[in-house]
């Protein structure tokens, strides 16, 4: 048995993991970790090209694309122009309309900018785009966000490469039970695999990871491991958990018990 | 007469044959038209118009690619 796909913008995808592919030891390592998360997307970040080194290895070579959805990023873009103008980069160079959309407004823990953030939603929505953005788990925010015409909202868990996991399950709980019309997709902050398994069962449509996976000891090993854990989460949340009670219930008859 | 022009490229000079086109650049770097994104003078330039893109001096270029990033 398995969980329902996630759907963004009308698209189907198997899996609810979107990995990075940044910070990997090296790009077979990439290669390997991407194929046993089975993730259906990943994202990439837009840069100059190296004039000076050509060192012959691609990221393109190590991605199967036929496989795989690339999420161009405006990753480090820090006013909405910089983050529009990556977009349309992006769009060029990867030939589809997916952008995850960050506009970061403080350097040290790399929060968003929540205006410029809007700003660039809005003119990437009107030019075609379908736009994710990282966002804040602020429900006002997220809600913003939804009515500018993004394709789903993106709320951190922590700090991007954290890895200290949900810090505000309220937050996320109230902004789940909000946002209904577009996936949420928990990005950012995630360290281990229970993490991804809480943010799942507290009914987030996805989840976005890098560091997660990429920082880990075996990247491989983790990537199987946040695919399970995000298997299971879902299932937890699509199956309804039991209440919680204070006290004890018994599992077994209580007639005929041996005396 | 001059047989070269000079761009901006990625924010360093850098100089190009008159009547060189974008394509002929991007061969010349060694880069995949496909797997690369130009923005001449502020404006994306379409991959279907590399070709017939000829640079002119003063021309301020960006070429991007995709990276690993989360």
């Amino acid at each position: 048995m398995k969980s329902e796909a996630l759907t963004i913008a009308g698209r189907s995808y198997p899996s609810r993991l979107i990995i990075g592919t940044g910070k990997y030891p090296s790009l077979e390592v990439m290669r390997r970790a991407i194929e046993a998360s089975g993730a259906s997307m990943v994202t990439v970040a837009v840069r100059r090209v190296n004039l000076s080194r050509r060192d012959g290895e691609s990221l393109l070579d190590f991605i199967d694309t036929r496989k795989v959805a690339l999420l161009p990023n405006t990753a480090g873009c820090r006013t909405a122009e910089e983050a529009v103008r990556t977009a349309r980069l992006g769009r060029e160079a990867g030939l589809s309309n997916l952008v995850k959309l960050e506009v970061i407004g403080d350097e040290k823990t790399l929060f968003p900018d929540n205006d410029g953030l809007l700003q660039a939603t809005r003119v990437l929505v009107k030019e075609g785009f379908t736009v994710l953005p990282y966002t804040n788990d602020d429900l006002v925010v997220a809600r913003r966000l939804r009515d500018a015409g993004a394709a789903a909202v993106m709320p951190l868990a922590a700090p991007i490469g954290s890895g200290l996991g949900v810090q505000n399950p309220a937050h996320l709980r109230l902004l789940l039970e909000e946002i209904r019309d577009v996936p949420v997709i928990v990005d950012a902050g995630v360290g281990t695999a229970s993490d991804a398994a809480m943010v799942m069962e507290l009914g987030a449509d996805g989840v976005l990871m890098n560091t997660g996976i990429a920082g880990a000891g075996e990247p491989e090993k983790m990537a199987r491991a946040m695919r399970l854990a995000i298997e299971a989460g879902r299932l937890a949340f699509e199956a309804g958990r039991i209440p919680r009670k204070l006290y004890a219930t018994a599992s077994s008859p209580m007639e005929g018990i041996v005396r | 007469m001059t047989t070269a022009v000079t761009i901006v490229l990625n924010g360093l000079e850098h100089a190009a044959p008159v009547g060189a086109s974008v394509l002929a650049l991007l061969e010349t770097l060694g880069f995949a038209a496909g797997r690369v994104a130009v923005e001449v003078n502020g404006r994306i330039l379409r991959r279907e118009d590399f070709a017939r893109a000829i640079l002119r001096d003063g021309d301020r270029l960006e070429v991007v690619q995709f990276v690993g990033g989360g």
